[in-house]
């Protein structure tokens, strides 16, 4: 029996692993997908929020806020990229500023710091180009790489010690004598303690633990992603003021890590958890809300859409927000449930994974693990080294001069790495995800043939088993001859 | 730093060409650099017939095509530098290159930009629905399934019918998959009108004008497309919309000039395009930096872009020499014509020209052949099309899967689908010379040859 078993590998799951895995406890991951990041994690602004959007008092405010600001540590303990680049919100009129006035003060008495209203001048200052009368400035607010945040969290578990497993979809829990067996279609696991993190499946996950009640409205945000070149247009994420609570944040437009720029999100209830679709309506909506934010932005910059889904404890009559659940379960002792995790999830993961870890420390004894890291590197990003640098590595490995991603400057050597991933997960998403090839311009029309080979060649797959994200999404049917 | 007189980036046509035509028009050293370690660029992946119609006076295969105009370039003493990716370069005609050697830093008394286009992509045009596994641009999936031997899968739509798109609907039936469609958004389709009557008529593949994907189903993998007719403004038409079930959706949506290692150095390209903006000696705003074929217009024949990167070679030895230059004055001899074929009309494939002959239906007359070539083609026509089959053969020990292959001789069109599967199970073993005859087929007592496009190690 394991100590601990945690159903979903998302950025708060794989948190909550890693803060374990200083521990004694024997902790089991599974996840229903073939990697980590899959679901709500690898689908949203990648913004590290404030903490001003919500309503003092609330665990979301307490933990954003406490998020924020460990963020930049734990992202250069962990060799994730982030980058504190402010926010602003921009009000149109005299009824936005009065919205802004009052999320300054929810940001204010959450503990936010340097939140401030600014007039049109210091906004157009901040973001150049940008429309509105004036707006709303928070220094704190920052961007970072959201999958890379979760590969590195789950890896530096994985070398502490815990257990991922992947395709391992939870189908049933039976609860007894001292823990709980879960069951996948793989097969079983027992485990003392039950963290359920399994984001949009979490009301189905908790049922199945015997604890109902709780229900998640998918509620889905398209977004458009823009080509490098407009990096230079936005400097930092504009927000609009939100006028109805929707329970969004509105469409922005926002900046990546990887220089993109992202537009979005939307929020439309859907039915299916798992209906990642775009549409065109909200493709059309999005365009021209954020041609409001920044008009300077053209229709032939934009290079892909995807969309996210927010798992909502709230309604779609109620909107807005309902606060994180984060509990063990009185009826269900052994059980801790996280349900509602929605935005600001990402931001909030570690103090979620540090409350996790107390209430599992009411069970376990945490006795730290002798030889624990706490410390994770990635190898490096070629494109991003100095020229010394980059000639030392080709000389020390070939293969970092052959370059197989064009847009990104991706080199064989960063592939073979992904490909080779310590988590084992293999799909063209696992490698596009870590080493960021495929992501550019050309979507993968130079480098994504080059990957397959190295595959199929060098790592002995036939063409149908390479898949796009697991098992299901097979890209081919096979060879020709 | 390594100096020299003329730099050409990318060995496709174009590069290749002005490569040899530097050399000729008398600048001492000329490096050709490519990121492949193969010289041909595109052409190598483009294994049908109808190139050189013009430069070579034949119909011969991309690969083909690629060999002759290397030929011509090592022959020329062009130094090439392959396996070599340019990264950035600058006003002053430097360039900077990484390969598995290290970084290599080049100084050019001129240079030549013939870096060839990419696909637009799903993306960049917004097809709205879900991001399943199987969808591909036209390019890409040609390359999987011409070079590296990786078959998409069995029920495709194309959307877009650029020419790519046309010639992969033919690959892919050939190879044994049904295309259900080829859908094109415009009025008219963006293709040659002889791959529209070769690749589309010759096999009964629909071809749907003013249509559009209006929404890809399938959460994980592929499952179907819906498909809507279009209003004047390109927008779906609400009602008209079906469903067509396939496992591979093909974009042959257009190509954009790929000019990402100039752009480092600011170069000025055209604002709608993207292409390199030239003046009429083919020079950018960058000065002794010249641009020829895709990267600076999109082309629709290989020999076009041949022809222009002749010039821009010559251009570029002139301009280091400190010579005048000489204007791009060529406007296409072709009569290869886009669109649809003329109802009822066959196209000749023999030469440039491209003739759409008329057969009248009821008295068998032929009319609109520029020369008695077109007469002969259109009266085989009239009883039994005959067709040259390209296609690929496996490879066992090379160092790659498959090898292309050209029929020595047309063979009858109903014969093509039998043909290949026949050739599915031949075996070849290298080393293989171009023009070596790798398998022979029967038919009607007939036997077709078929030849070795490529070297192959």
């Amino acid at each position: 029996m394991r100590d601990v078993i945690i159903i979903g590998a998302g950025a708060v799951g794989c948190t909550i692993a890693r803060e374990l895995s200083f521990y004694q406890p024997d902790v089991l991951v599974l996840e229903k997908e073939c990697d980590v990041a899959a679901g709500t994690t690898g689908r949203n602004s990648a913004v590290v929020h404030a903490g001003f959007n919500n309503r003092p008092g609330s665990l979301m405010a307490r933990l954003c806020v406490e998020g924020s600001r460990g963020m930049e540590a734990l992202c250069r303990e962990l060799d994730v990229p982030y980058r504190k680049t402010g926010k602003t919100l921009v009000a149109f009129d005299e009824e936005d500023r009065e919205i802004l006035r009052k999320l300054k003060a929810q940001g204010d008495a959450n503990g936010c710091r340097g939140l401030k209203l600014i007039g049109k001048e210091e906004l157009e200052e901040l973001v150049p180009g940008v429309g509105g009368i004036g707006g709303f400035y928070s220094p704190e607010t920052a961007i970072l790489d959201p999958f890379k945040y979760c590969i590195a969290m789950a890896e530096n578990a994985a070398e502490n010690g815990v257990t991922f497993r992947f395709g391992e979809e939870v189908t049933g829990i039976r609860r007894e004598e001292g823990g709980f067996t879960v069951t996948t279609p793989k097969g079983s696991y027992t485990g003392r303690i039950l963290i359920n993190s399994a984001g949009l499946a979490a009301d189905r996950v908790s049922a199945m633990a015997g604890v109902d009640g709780y229900h998640i409205y998918p509620c889905r945000g398209e977004y458009f992603i823009l080509d490098e070149v407009a990096q230079d247009l936005l400097p930092m994420p504009v927000y609009p003021a939100l006028k109805a609570g929707i329970g969004g944040l509105g469409v922005h437009v926002t900046p990546t890590i990887h220089g993109n720029i992202i537009i979005g999100p939307s929020a439309e209830y859907i039915e299916e958890p798992d209906d990642y679709a775009t549409t065109p309506a909200v493709m059309d909506k999005l365009w021209r809300e954020a041609q409001a934010l920044l008009p300077q932005l053209k229709r032939r910059h934009i290079i892909g859409a995807y969309s996210g889904i927010r798992a909502k404890l709230a309604p779609e009559n109620e909107g807005g927000y309902r606060d994180f659940v984060i509990k063990e379960e009185e009826a269900c002792p052994g059980l801790i449930n996280l349900v509602g995790i929605e935005s600001p999830g990402l931001t909030a993961s570690r103090p979620i994974a540090l409350m996790v870890r107390e209430m599992v420390g009411k069970h376990l004894p945490l006795t730290p693990k002798e030889g624990a890291v706490r410390t994770h590197r990635f190898p490096p990003v070629f494109a991003k080294l100095e020229r010394a640098e980059q000639e030392r590595l080709i000389r020390e490995d070939p293969e970092y001069g052959e370059i197989v991603c064009r847009c990104r400057r991706v080199t064989k050597a960063e592939i073979r790495w992904a490909i080779e991933n310590p988590l084992g997960a293999r799909s063209l998403s696992a490698v596009k995800y870590r080493a960021w090839a495929t992501t550019g311009r050309c979507n993968g029309g130079y480098c994504l043939n080059r990957i397959v080979e190295m595959l199929v060649r060098e790592y002995g797959m036939r063409p149908e088993e390479v898949t796009l994200r697991g098992p299901g999404s097979e890209m081919f049917s096979g060879e020709v001859k | 730093m390594e100096r020299c007189d003329v730099l050409v980036l990318g060995a496709g046509p174009g590069g290749l060409a002005a490569a040899a035509a530097a050399k000729k028009a008398g600048a001492e050293s000329v490096i050709l650099l490519d990121r492949d370690r193969k010289a041909g660029g595109i052409l190598n992946q483009c294994i049908h017939d109808g190139f050189g119609l013009i430069r070579y006076g034949a119909s011969i295969s991309g690969p083909e095509y690629a060999a002759k105009a290397l030929a011509e370039a090592e022959e020329a003493g062009v130094t090439l530098r392959l396996g070599l990716q340019a990264v950035s370069m600058t006003r002053e005609r430097t360039l900077l290159a990484q390969g598995a050697e290290g970084l290599a830093e080049f100084e050019a008394g001129s240079i030549v930009l013939a870096t060839g286009c990419r696909e637009r992509t799903r993306g960049a045009i917004s097809v709205p629905g879900t991001r399943p596994a199987g969808i591909f641009t036209a390019g890409v999936l040609q390359n999987f399934v011409n070079v590296r031997n990786i078959l998409c899968g069995k029920r495709v739509v194309i959307l877009g019918s650029g020419d790519i798109g046309l010639i992969m609907a033919r690959r892919l039936t050939l190879e044994g998959a049904h295309v259900e469609a080829v859908l094109e958004v415009m009025k008219e389709p963006g293709g040659l009108a002889r791959n529209i009557s070769q690749c589309l008529y010759d096999f009964g593949i629909p071809l749907y004008t003013s249509h559009t994907v209006s929404n890809i189903i399938g959460k994980r993998k592929l499952e179907a497309v819906e498909v809507s007719a279009v209003d004047e403004a390109m927008k779906p038409v609400p009602g008209t919309a079906r469903i067509i079930p396939c496992d591979a959706l093909v974009l042959s949506v257009g190509l954009i000039p790929e000019n990402e290692v100039a752009l480092t150095a600011g170069l000025a390209v055209d604002e709608k395009t993207r292409g390199a903006v030239t003046d009429r000696f083919l020079m950018t705003d960058i000065p002794g930096v010249f641009a020829c074929g895709n990267c600076r217009k999109v082309m629709d024949l290989a020999d076009y872009v041949s022809l222009q990167g002749t010039l821009a070679g010559e251009n570029a030895a002139r301009f280091a020499a400190g010579e005048p230059l000489k204007p791009w004055l060529f406007r296409p001899v072709s009569g290869l014509v886009k669109g649809l074929p003329k109802p009822g009309s066959v196209t000749c494939p023999i030469c440039p020209n491209g003739c759409q002959i008329m057969i009248d239906p009821e008295t068998g007359a032929i009319s609109g052949n520029l020369c008695p070539r077109g007469l002969i083609f259109a009266e085989q026509e009239k009883v039994r099309p005959m067709r040259t089959l390209t296609t690929t053969l496996k490879m066992e020990g090379g160092t790659t899967p498959l090898v292309s292959v050209r029929s020595d001789r047309s063979l009858a069109r109903e014969h093509l689908i039998e043909a290949v599967r026949r050739l599915k199970a031949c075996r070849v073993k290298p080393p293989v010379r171009r023009g070596d005859c790798l398998a022979e087929l029967t038919f009607d007592g007939e036997t077709v040859r078929m030849l070795a496009e490529e070297d192959a190690e």
